[in-house]
């Protein structure tokens, strides 16, 4: 089953899922940062058997 | 289901929510305290988070506050309906369905406790997972039809986000945490009160039990003056805790001087004096409580600040 493209529901729901993916988008960007300071910043140790790999 | 049972479920386009309308289900100026008093409650801790932990933190116990805000909305669309104040929302207007904000309102909850509980600890993740629950299970669906205490014992869940916020940065709860819960705490009734006094017949005819309605207009001013009263105590106290300092000890006395006269002005009057002009002395003691609050919060900062660019100039 696939949509059409011109169907009034796309037009009429622009504005909704603009922001629903913008909002997603920004999730992204929060997680991302999140895990790089993480990484970076807080005391991060590789787990022992990890090391011994 | 046939299909004209959808139909007759089915909003006409017209009426469709939008991102706004979602949005507005959060709550956002009761979501805009929730993140100034949590990122006081977070920059007052003595040890400091990084820029973007910080950052998440705040936007994750804003996201559990609205989470909480859509599901108050959830439960209360009846009463919100009738309400001149709330008419307007999202539910009762007809452009979300209650099930809508329910289902937003669960998600976002677990949703902000888990990132919070990854962002920063368990005892700030564990703190607002508490503060969703008490403001919609014991507030919003036990307290708020059942007792004129609801303000007193709901406000509560208005006062945690600066625990969250010390709590985010230290791990714990401690004396300071628990002195800005308790200056929220003691805000909340008598700045609802003064708003039931002038809203008169909003909480009547949604059938609420606010103080008000249950025990009259003469007890609630008499319950103002005393609930002020009690927060200039913990306020001024405050100054003289490590949280404060002369600066805010200054900012707090002048405040709550202000606040006193406010409650007593209220006091003084019967429903005559206030019919007549239209309680200007109420509303603008419902105006002033906003303001107490903000600068009270904003004092917390000033002599961490004080002592920062001090620090930074010897």
């Amino acid at each position: 089953m696939s949509f059409d493209r011109q169907h009034e529901i796309h037009t009429r729901r622009f504005g909704r899922n603009l922001g629903v993916g913008a909002v997603l988008l920004m999730l992204v960007g929060i997680v991302f940062g999140l895990t790089v300071v993480k990484v970076t910043h807080v005391e991060f140790e590789v787990p022992s058997d990890e090391v011994s790999k | 289901m046939s299909m004209s049972d959808a139909s007759m479920i089915t909003r006409a386009p017209s009426q469709e929510a939008g991102f706004g309308d979602y949005f507005a289900l959060l709550k956002p100026r009761v979501m805009s305290l929730v993140v100034f008093t949590a990122m006081v409650g977070l920059f007052a801790a003595p040890i400091s988070v990084h820029p973007i932990v910080a950052f998440a933190s705040i936007l994750f116990i804003a996201i559990g506050g609205g989470a909480s805000g859509a599901l108050n909305m959830w439960w209360d669309a009846d009463i919100d309906a009738i309400m001149r104040r709330t008419r307007s929302r999202p539910i009762p207007s007809g452009k979300v369905m209650p099930d809508e904000a329910k289902a937003i309102g669960i998600a976002l909850s677990g949703f902000s406790v888990v990132l919070l509980a990854l962002a920063s600890n368990f005892v700030a993740a564990g703190l607002l997972a508490f503060t969703i629950f008490f403001y919609v299970v014991i507030y919003t669906m036990w307290l708020k039809r059942w007792t004129p205490q609801n303000i007193v014992i709901g406000g509560a869940a208005g006062a945690f986000p600066p625990m969250i916020g010390w709590a985010v940065a230290t791990g714990g709860i401690s004396l300071e945490s628990v002195l800005m819960f308790a200056l929220i705490f003691v805000w909340t009734p008598p700045h609802f009160w003064a708003l039931a006094l002038f809203m008169r017949n909003d909480y009547d005819d949604a059938k609420i039990p606010m103080l008000t309605v249950t025990h009259g207009r003469r007890s609630t001013r008499n319950h103002i003056l005393g609930y002020t009263l009690a927060l200039a105590a913990v306020a001024i106290g405050t100054g003289f805790t490590s949280l404060g300092g002369p600066a805010y000890i200054v900012v707090a006395v002048v405040l709550n001087i202000a606040f006193i006269k406010g409650a007593v002005d209220i006091w003084r009057r019967d429903e005559a004096d206030s019919e007549g002009d239209d309680f200007k002395i109420e509303r603008g003691f419902f105006k002033l409580s906003l303001a107490y609050l903000f600068l009270h919060f904003c004092a917390i900062l000033i002599d961490p600040l004080l002592a920062h660019i001090a620090g930074g100039m010897l």
